[in-house]
């Protein structure tokens, strides 16, 4: 037991030190001015209460989501890496209603811009769902045709029926204040979505370990044979709820998006979140608290990218670098697991 | 206006020609029984590479440049799912980002933040006498880039290759049953890697074509999804040498179809056409997925008896 | 021995925390038959993938002509002569005969001169298939002519064959054996892994005996009996195992369940089972036999309540306890805790929350009566032993006292101890009054605790007396 306790530390603690050295290597070979770069890293991601209440956490809070979606898909066995599309569903069916709801008070445009967001993400997962158990094509390649195919409807909505008056731009008119989620401290950009996701991942994390139902994604996504043998689970039934419950997450995402930060639909709503979100959870190792750390993380390092770029002109990409790193830093540090486990 | 069918061929193929590269690479990767949802990586390393190869030696440096930055992003991804045995998946994912943000990092290292400026030369079509005067289809097969003639006669040889030869079974067989094929004396690892190597040769030719044969730069992520639209064109191509070249037209027509309605000024939502061969894969595959075509092992990983 | 064309001298191997071989021998003669006898378990089947190249061994050494050879590959050993046909067939279904033969080849692939070729080697052995038709279509024992064909065609002079007549008809065997003697008299040699002793003796010119991986016994044919095979295979003079419990005579009760004509088919939508009837009743063990694709599987699942029939009808009670064959795919999640684990049962039903602190309770208690060795019901059911295990997988199914218990080869490769436990629990299971339904592979195992004995030949039920002949030759089909 101690050996193997030892060994997890020695590995993070060498995927760490990897990842900051490839990182230095990186802004050094590049000829960049190093020290200026981290200072521009930390202090955009933690330096003032900006950098943290206007820029991390609010990008921390799309990643939450789709972390979530990603995690719960993957704890159930189900490889939806389309969290991506999902989104844009959600983002899109959550402006379209938002547009609709203007005139309505607030308590009741919120919920219900927002539940169509849920229910969009939830019926593009569920699109791959119905494949996967009718027709048993693999999720991963129909999640990700799906990807396109959501890309591609929301260039048309903003081109087409939900284009701006002055058909100008590709966009949607700014939504009305009323479905605007409310920011949670004044003067600042962090939205009531944080706090939503927040309280879905506790609710996830008590699903998956308090609930009979919860139970049933864990097993089915550890050993699909023994639930369906040993536990007399349906795995169609679970597995269709994990692409709905994945895709909701998603499209929620997509809804607080659009309803708390760019408050309009346009094309690069997402800058690869649903992508992102593997890595998020992947480094969370799928579980649902985690992730709230994770996501934390993970807004740190693009929101700290973009203050790098801007005052030290380091390429912002670099984030994706080292979300690339970490992901390949657990799958090395899962082998390193498993090897000991059979050694 | 008018359209010209010929030139709508034309530019389609020309569009199709760096989508059925990176297609035939996904092509014998797939038929190992690995997703490589790294090829999106190795294209835009492949696209990164030509800029820098042609920078210093010419096209023919940038191609081999190209298919040698598209290896090294297979490498990784063969290394993490062949030895670290990780999810292909999650790995592919990981080395498509890692791609990505390298070449994105790099690019602005090596060429300034203002790089976008910057141009290499591109090759020009070159018309096959004779058959490029063929009526329609003439200008739209035989007056194409050199690149395009090399995509040619890849896809009748690796059709060939796969079919005529022992090699070709064996990688047939590693994507069914790697178990059998490990019986048989066949190493299902060294197969897959093999595999993933040359998929990712041609994912980095797919991004030398994008650079060198049409856009004459490089950009941030100019690879725009098409190694996954690549992932889309082998299903739809039924996994077969041909099919592949008939999907990869088909997506390449697609995409031309927007220029074609705005040349006509017809107020047609070109999106959904972009969509549509994506739910036309989708199609197929509910359609015929119960059936053979797929590579029974697709997907799964190597279990320890088959090692 | 300077005839001796495959030598295996001093093998140990070890999986993770199970020494499958020690110091294991084995010498086969040229031109002759050699027998590897053992339990299942006893190591043959590994002793054979490292004679092959698949396996490396942790030490000893290969021989080939007497010269030691490294074999790294299968590759290797298809190249010094060797061929293997498994246990479970390595064939690619999705192809035909001829491209499965061709497998492993190299160059050019020229699928008409590799058809002719397999014709004529067909024709020349006797061994025939058709080379266009695909694995798929074909039958077990075409399949397995297969198999042969492919070794045959890479020339090979030594055919290692792991349990060939497993899943073989009477005929289909027979036809076997005479095309092994032919091989064998024409200058080939052949080594035959088996658990029939029968087989054994009636076939092979010497006999090997693995137990517990080592060899225990070497001879010709001729100078052994089937007394003194089974106290080597068992290692117990008395000539059988002493873990059955002993059985009062039974209380037959009511009946508990009843299938009428019920016909059920397998994943891939074969028909395995074909309109068997059979009824169980209250307190009595039930004995059920049958070889490898003979529906005896699909059988147990049906019974269980895992399978629903395409045809007939099933009438079971409501609680049935499974053990099933494959424990770690089918009975516990590795990386669930014990108390996951006994929670899984009854979990597709389950509503609302999860009791966790009383199912913790109730596995404690379950360990306690089912001598379930463990730190606590917290450990991951992975850290077990296998003997563990299964102690728990029959804990949790017995527990709640269902009225029919079914149990699938339940003590494959446990020790005798562990044997011993499951067994009592079965036939304490059945004392208090459930039907119990227990299949084993191995007929000595099922002939001490049954009260009757059904045998699946070809998917179709029968009952037989309870003796040895009478189930061997109804196995096989045999009248």
């Amino acid at each position: 037991m101690a050996g193997r306790t030892d060994a997890r530390w020695v590995i993070t603690a060498a995927t760490v030190v990897v990842i900051i050295l490839a990182v230095l290597g990186i802004l050094m070979a590049g000829g960049y001015d190093t020290p200026r770069a981290l200072a521009a890293l930390w202090n955009g991601a933690f330096g003032s209460s900006y950098a943290l209440f206007s820029a991390t956490l609010v990008r921390a809070t799309p990643l939450l989501f789709v972390g979530l979606a990603v995690g719960i898909a993957f704890r159930a066995g189900v490889l939806n890496i389309g969290a991506e599309g999902q989104l844009l569903a959600g983002a899109a069916a959550a402006v379209a209603v938002g547009l609709a709801m203007g005139g309505f008070p607030r308590v009741i445009a919120l919920p219900l811009a927002l539940g169509a967001g849920a229910m969009a993400g939830g019926a593009w997962a569920g699109i791959a769902g119905w494949l996967n158990l009718r027709f048993g094509v693999l999720e991963v390649i129909s999640t990700l045709m799906l990807n396109f195919v959501a890309a591609y409807l929301v260039s048309w909505l903003v081109r087409g029926p939900l284009q701006e008056p002055t058909r100008v731009y590709p966009q949607t008119v700014e939504l009305a204040p009323s479905v605007h989620l409310p920011t949670l401290i004044d003067g600042h950009r962090m939205h009531l979505g944080l706090v939503l996701a927040v309280v879905l991942a506790v609710g996830a994390w008590w699903f998956l370990t308090h609930t009979a139902a919860g139970f049933r994604v864990r097993a089915v996504g550890a050993g699909r044979d023994a639930a369906r043998s040993a536990g007399g689970i349906n795995l169609g039934r679970t597995t269709a709820l994990v692409f709905l419950a994945s895709g909701a997450l998603a499209g929620l995402g997509g809804a607080s998006e659009a309803m708390g930060v760019t408050f309009a639909l346009y094309e690069g709503i997402s800058p690869g979140y649903g992508y992102s979100a593997i890595a998020v959870a992947l480094l969370a190792r799928l579980h649902p608290l985690v992730i709230v750390l994770s996501a934390l993380l993970f807004g740190a390092l693009e929101a700290g990218a973009a203050a790098m770029q801007r005052e030290a002109n380091v390429p912002s990409v670099l984030a994706s670098v080292v979300e690339a790193l970490i992901v390949l830093g657990v799958l090395s540090f899962d082998h390193a697991r498993a090897r000991r486990r059979h050694a | 206006m008018s359209i010209d069918a010929g030139e709508f061929l034309q530019a389609s193929v020309r569009t199709a020609t760096p989508l059925a590269f990176a297609a035939y690479g996904e092509l014998v990767a797939e038929r190992s029984g690995v997703i490589n949802l790294g090829l999106e990586g190795a294209m835009i390393a492949g696209a990164f590479g030509a800029l820098v190869g042609a920078g210093a030696g010419g096209v023919g440096a940038g191609f081999a440049a190209a298919a040698l930055a598209g290896c090294a992003a297979a490498a990784v991804m063969a290394l993490v799912v062949l030895w670290l045995r990780a999810d292909a998946v999650i790995a592919g994912t990981a080395v498509t980002l890692l791609a990505l943000g390298l070449t994105g990092t790099l690019y602005r290292a090596l060429y300034g933040a203002q790089g976008a400026a910057l141009s290499v030369p591109t090759i020009a079509p070159a018309a096959v006498p004779g058959l490029s005067h063929l009526p329609l289809i003439g200008r739209a097969l035989f007056e194409q880039p050199m690149m395009t003639y090399l995509l040619y006669v890849v896809a009748a040889l690796l059709g060939w290759w796969m079919a005529r030869t022992h090699a070709g079974l064996a990688l047939r067989a590693t994507g069914e049953r790697p178990v059998a094929a490990f019986a048989a004396g066949i190493s299902p690892v060294r197969v897959r890697a093999w595999a993933l190597l040359f998929g990712g040769a041609m994912g980095g030719l797919a991004g030398g074509v994008l650079v060198l044969a049409q856009v004459g730069t490089f950009a941030e992520g100019m690879s725009a999804g098409r190694g996954f639209i690549a992932i889309a064109i082998v299903v739809l191509g039924r996994w077969s040498a041909l099919g592949v070249a008939g999907a990869a037209l088909l997506f390449g027509a697609a995409s031309q179809l927007q220029y074609v309605f705005q040349s006509l000024g017809w107020p047609v939502p070109y999106q959904l056409f972009l969509a549509l061969p994506y739910v036309l894969t989708l199609l197929v595959l509910a359609g015929t997925q119960r059936r053979a075509a797929a590579p029974a092992a697709l997907g799964t990983a190597l279990t320890e008896d088959a090692r | 021995m300077s005839d001796c064309v495959l030598a295996l001298e001093g093998i140990d191997k070890r999986f993770a925390d199970v020494q499958a071989l020690r110091r294991a021998s084995l010498n086969v003669r040229r031109g002759t038959l050699h027998a590897v006898l053992g339990e299942n378990g006893a190591g043959k089947t590994t002793l054979m993938r490292i004679a092959f190249g698949m396996v490396p061994a942790d030490a000893g050494a290969v021989l080939l002509e007497g010269v030691p050879v490294t074999l790294t590959s299968g590759a290797d050993a298809i190249r010094r002569g060797l061929g293997m046909v498994h246990q479970h067939f390595t064939l690619v279904p999705a192809m035909t005969a001829a491209e499965n033969i061709a497998l492993g080849g190299h160059g050019r692939l020229d699928m008409r001169a590799v058809a002719a070729r397999v014709q004529e080697l067909g024709e020349r052995t006797g061994l025939r298939v058709d080379p266009s038709a695909r694995i798929a279509t074909l039958g077990v024992g075409a399949q397995q002519r297969v198999e042969i064909l492919k070794a045959l065609y890479s020339d090979a002079r030594i055919l290692i064959l792991d349990e060939p007549t497993a899943v073989l008809t009477p005929p289909e065997t027979e036809e076997l054996f005479a095309w092994l003697r032919r091989f064998v008299a024409a200058g080939g040699t052949a080594v035959l892994v088996t658990h029939k002793l029968h087989e054994a003796l009636s076939i092979a010119d010497d006999v090997t005996v693995l137990r517990r991986g080592q060899c225990v016994l070497t001879a010709a044919a001729t100078q052994l009996d089937v007394p003194a095979l089974v106290s080597a295979v068992t290692g117990d003079d008395a000539g059988g195992p002493q873990t059955a419990p002993d059985r009062r005579t039974p209380q037959r009760g009511a009946r508990v369940a009843r299938l009428d004509a019920v016909s059920a088919q397998d994943a891939r939508g074969v028909v395995r089972v074909r309109e068997a009837s059979l009824e169980c009743f209250a307190g009595e063990i039930v004995g059920l036999a049958g070889v490898e694709g003979s529906g005896v599987h699909e059988l147990l699942r049906v019974l269980a309540g895992r399978l629903v029939p395409s045809r007939g009808v099933a009438t079971l009670p409501p609680l049935i306890g499974f053990v099933p064959e494959d424990r770690l795919r089918d009975a516990v999640i590795e990386e669930f805790t014990l108390t996951e684990n006994l929670a899984l049962r009854g979990a597709g039903a389950r509503r609302g929350r999860m009791p966790w602190s009383a199912m913790a309770v109730q596995t404690a208690g379950l360990m306690q009566r089912h001598d379930v060795r463990a730190p606590s019901p917290v450990s991951r059911a992975g850290t077990l032993s296998g003997g563990n295990q299964q102690k728990f997988v029959v804990g949790r199914e017995l527990d709640e006292h269902p009225a029919l218990v079914v149990a699938e080869n339940p003590v494959r490769g446990l020790d005798i101890r562990a044997t011993a436990h499951v067994l009592h629990e079965l036939a304490g299971s059945a004392a208090a009054g459930s039907a119990v339904v227990f299949y084993s592979a191995d007929i000595d195992e099922l002939l001490p605790l049954a009260d009757r004995m059904l045998v699946v030949f070809a998917g179709h039920v029968r009952e037989v007396a309870v003796e040895r002949a009478a189930v061997a030759n109804a196995l096989v089909g045999a009248a």
